[in-house]
């Protein structure tokens, strides 16, 4: 008995941290639309911050102090990243920012390194509440019983800010109806910046708390945001309330999720959000919000067939591709494979994002599949490439099929969300299944057929395949179905008053997407000739959504170009800079600052590149 | 048999009774215009007829077949068009091609995914732009148009479904006074070419009695006059209604969205 209630009380205290982070991610998203993934970065920022301070303050007085500070200054890099960088980018297509932040992701990380270095920090005790007390003879920590309470205290703080100042009023205001703010002449650029302090705030405050618990360590970012979005979505965005319910049950699932079911515990959380989207498509206390009617957005331009010039470029573009295995070495030719895989990934991903208005936080999962579907044919039955290609756009179209019917069923970040859920859940099953798929020892020996193995051959093999899948969607966006496909996302109401089934297509549209997007991962698995895990964690779909938004979302060749830059600086810098997430942060922000329509569509809306209007 | 047949239709919302009741029919080739203050339940009752909102209770039939309940996709296949209050067309697409979109639906072409799109229709997408005065904006982008074209725009793609029963909420809202009379005069000539029936809302009064066959006024959710214009016009509990919100006989502009 005293074992599970330990458990439980367990589970609490570690809800009550995730409710801290959750919160502020939460107030952050619902007023000003941002998918904020530096939030983990402050989290990780409010724990190095408090360690350095409680160190050099010492004793009880200095260690709270430290606490309190490290919170407050963590706020204002909020404040910081809001007034240089995101504040330029309210009118960018939705979802811009997170570009953004994922740049200042990279940037923290390695300022992190470079002042506190790579190894785990062992923060100083909570002065008074070292011990242990017994609970049911059972020893828990005193530390934990503070934070226990301060979830709730938190809590109610908020609520009073929410309900009985001035400033809450227009917060909840904003969350229910950023336009009709706007409308009433609220000053929504200081409200903005004030938001993103106290979102911040809490953020370093729920990480500063940590350092008692564990070794600050240079993990924490992404470890913490990802499940903090799950926590939010869980909830429902923009309620504190919900992330509060989603943070207990989610901290309790964790605490038992490890007794009952220690094979998957690393999907518990996701499987739990699955199900919790599937049957309450808002999150457990979200409404569906009034619907962003072009908020501060400018509407996508009509598409075009290339015309004469668009396609002596593309003819071009491929001769010179072809000719390049004259010129370069076996090296240049891997990245530039692998750089014309990567491209087909965008393109797919594109697909859903740009005319379907679908986002998708887990494309890497039908990559990883596709990989899965060639290496296990090879693994299993000693298949040869070509039907490992073959296998590979079938076995991640199969997934997304499965997957997309319940993501359609979705819209926004809830949407994404379950992608992320679906991708988790297939990288555990990688990952985990080591009979069938090896484990984290991956599948090796996946190499092309004879004639393909030159490094050159599988370069034209690629840029077939590749420019191929490319040219095959582009088709598709200008078919009907395309066009269809986009009449659902620019207005949903409008489609199904003109008999457009819009959940068909777009579960049609992700079924697709997943396939190109197994093709493309396919491809990578003989080109590295192993399968791993990874294919499909996080980071390869964030590289996605990078490249995607890179390039610019709202154009259709901009996937291509973002795909090009990002692995280009990706793999330059990696060879050139030690500190190459800083580089590649800065890189980032400065280009998401310089074209804030994605590097594509903001040349695009130059007047040399503008078409005439008839 | 009269094209649309309305009876008992009734919806709440949590405690707002916003329908009650509410029963009517449009016959082939008929204006009929249904009237009252803001909030009054008409684009609820909109919302039921073309399928975008259940009703709580009552009975819609399209040519004799009970409608009630199926989805907006069903209901436009079954031959009712809509145009709506805020206005609603596809904002990253050309004039022409919102025309194009929806006959491509109506000829079932959406499943295709290989030739181009704006090669399918385009004729008939002009030729029905041109009946509505947009065919020299066609390559506009939508969503650049101003509100009054919109509505034009949203007119073609009602009337590209070939429907039998045309559903206008404040068609002219945000228009000019001059370019409203235009407008309804140019409904008003295609109904009867083409035998359509017609169910408009309007707040302004003038378009309403020069180009309505007739008029039903809804007030709190709840029909309370049915006639020819004239008729309406002069019905005392009418003029109450009206008279509190005064916009009965003067030039009550269109509410804007
Ligand atoms: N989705 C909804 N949820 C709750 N209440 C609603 C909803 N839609 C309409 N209402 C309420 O129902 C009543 C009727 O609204 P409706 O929009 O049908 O009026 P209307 O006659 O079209 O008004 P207007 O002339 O302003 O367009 C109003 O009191 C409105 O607030
Ligand atoms: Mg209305």
């Amino acid at each position: 008995m005293g074992f599970y209630l330990v458990q439980f009380l367990g589970g609490l205290a570690q809800a009550s941290s995730l409710f801290l982070v959750a919160a502020g991610l939460s107030i952050i998203f619902g007023v000003t639309r941002i998918v904020n993934f530096a939030h983990g970065s402050f989290y990780m920022l409010g724990a190095y911050l408090a360690y350095t301070l409680a160190e050099r303050m010492g004793g009880a007085v200095g260690f709270w102090s430290a606490i309190a500070l490290a919170a407050v200054a963590t706020g204002v890099v909020g404040v910081v990243m809001e007034l240089l960088v995101l504040r330029r980018l309210y009118r960018g297509p939705e979802l811009f920012q997170l570009l953004a932040t994922f740049g200042v992701v990279l940037i923290v990380q390695d300022v992190a390194l470079l002042i506190w270095g790579p190894e785990d920090l062992l923060g100083p005790r909570a002065p008074g509440l070292e011990g242990v007390v017994r609970i049911l003879g059972r020893p828990f920590p005193k530390y934990e019983l503070l934070l226990i309470a301060l979830g709730p205290i938190v809590l109610g703080l908020l609520w009073l800010l929410f309900h009985r100042t001035r400033w809450g009023t227009l917060v909840r205001a904003a969350t229910q109806d950023r336009e009709m703010t706007a409308a009433l002449g609220i000053n929504q650029t200081w409200l903005f910046t004030s938001v993103l302090f106290v979102g911040s705030l809490l953020a370093g405050l729920g990480g500063a708390l940590q350092i008692p618990r564990e070794a600050v360590n240079l993990h924490m970012d992404i470890n913490i945001v990802v499940e903090a979005f799950v926590v939010v979505v869980v909830g429902g965005m923009g309620s504190v309330g919900g992330a509060f319910l989603a943070a207990v049950l989610i901290g309790l699932i964790q605490a038992f999720g490890i007794l009952v079911f220690p094979q998957i515990t690393l999907v518990v959380v996701f499987l739990f959000m699955a199900v919790v989207l599937v049957v309450r498509p808002h999150g457990l206390m979200g409404r569906q919000q009034a619907t962003a009617r072009g908020a501060g957005h400018v509407p996508e331009a009509p598409i075009h067939a290339s015309g004469m010039m668009g396609r002596v470029a593309a003819v071009g573009l491929l001769v010179v591709l072809a000719a390049l295995p004259a010129l370069f070495g076996d090296y240049a030719l891997a990245v530039l494979t692998e750089m014309m895989i990567l491209a087909l990934f965008a393109a797919s991903l594109h697909f859903i994002m740009g005319p379907g208005g679908m986002v998708s936080f887990g494309h890497a999962a039908y990559f990883g599949l596709g990989a899965y579907g060639a290496g296990l044919l090879v693994k299993h039955l000693s298949g040869g490439m070509v039907a490992g290609l073959v296998s590979a756009p079938l076995f991640a179209g199969l997934g997304a099929l499965l997957f997309g019917w319940f993501c359609v069923r979705l819209s926004g970040v809830y949407l994404a969300m379950l992608t992320l859920a679906f991708a988790q859940i297939v990288w555990s099953i990688a990952f985990q299944w080591y009979a069938v798929t090896g484990g984290d020892n991956g599948i090796l020996g996946v190499w092309p057929d004879g004639w393909a193995s030159p490094r050159w051959a599988f370069y034209y093999l690629s840029l077939v395949l590749c420019a191929g899948g490319v040219l095959m969607l582009r088709r598709v966006i200008f078919s009907p179905f395309g066009y269809a496909l986009r009449a659902g996302r620019d207005s949903p109401l409008r489609a199904d008053a003109v008999g457009i089934d819009v959940r068909h297509l777009q579960w049609l549209a992700f079924t697709v997407a997943g396939a190109f997007a197994g093709l493309a991962g396919g491809l990578y698995a003989y080109s590295k000739g192993s399968v791993f895990p990874t294919l499909m964690a996080i980071p390869r779909s964030v590289d996605g959504l990078v490249m995607v938004l890179l390039g610019g979302v709202q154009t259709l060749t901009g996937p291509l170009v973002g795909a090009a830059v990002f692995h280009a600086l990706n793999t330059e810098m990696v060879r050139y800079t030690d500190h190459w997430r800083l580089t590649l942060g800065v890189a980032i922000v400065l280009l998401v600052v310089i074209f804030p329509q994605g590097i594509v569509g903001t040349l695009a809306r130059l007047p040399f590149f503008r078409r005439k209007e008839a | 048999m009269a094209v649309l047949e309305v009876s008992g239709l009734t919806k709440s919302f949590g405690g707002v009774q916003a329908v009650k009741g509410v029963g009517f029919s449009v016959e082939a080739g008929e204006l009929l215009a249904l009237v009252g203050p803001n909030g009054a339940g008409k684009t609820t009752c909109f919302n039921m007829l073309n399928g975008q909102i259940r009703p709580d209770a009552g009975d819609v039939r399209l040519a004799g077949v009970s409608i009630a309940g199926k989805s907006p996709r069903r209901i436009w296949r079954m031959g009712v068009g809509r145009t709506f209050q805020i206005t609603a067309t596809f904002g990253s697409m050309t004039v022409l091609e919102n025309i194009q979109m929806v006959l491509l639906s109506h000829h079932r072409n959406i499943h295709d995914l290989w030739t181009r799109a704006t090669r399918r229709h385009a004729d008939a997408a002009l030729a029905l732009l041109d009946r509505v005065g947009m065919a020299s904006q066609a390559s506009r982008p939508c969503g650049v148009l101003a509100y009054g074209d919109l509505k034009r725009v949203e007119l073609a793609m009602a009337l590209a479904g070939e429907p039998r029963l045309l559903l206008m909420d404040e068609p002219t809202a945000g228009m000019a006074p001059a370019e409203r009379i235009d407008l309804m005069a140019l409904t008003a000539d295609l109904v009867r070419e083409r035998g359509i029936a017609v169910l408009f809302t309007e707040h302004d009064m003038d378009v309403v009695f020069t180009h309505a066959d007739r008029i039903i006024v809804l007030n709190r959710g709840e029909l309370i006059a049915e006639g020819p214009p004239a008729a309406v016009r002069a019905n005392p509990h009418v003029q109450e209604v009206y008279l509190g919100s005064g916009s009965m006989y003067g030039h009550a502009g269109g509410k804007t969205p």
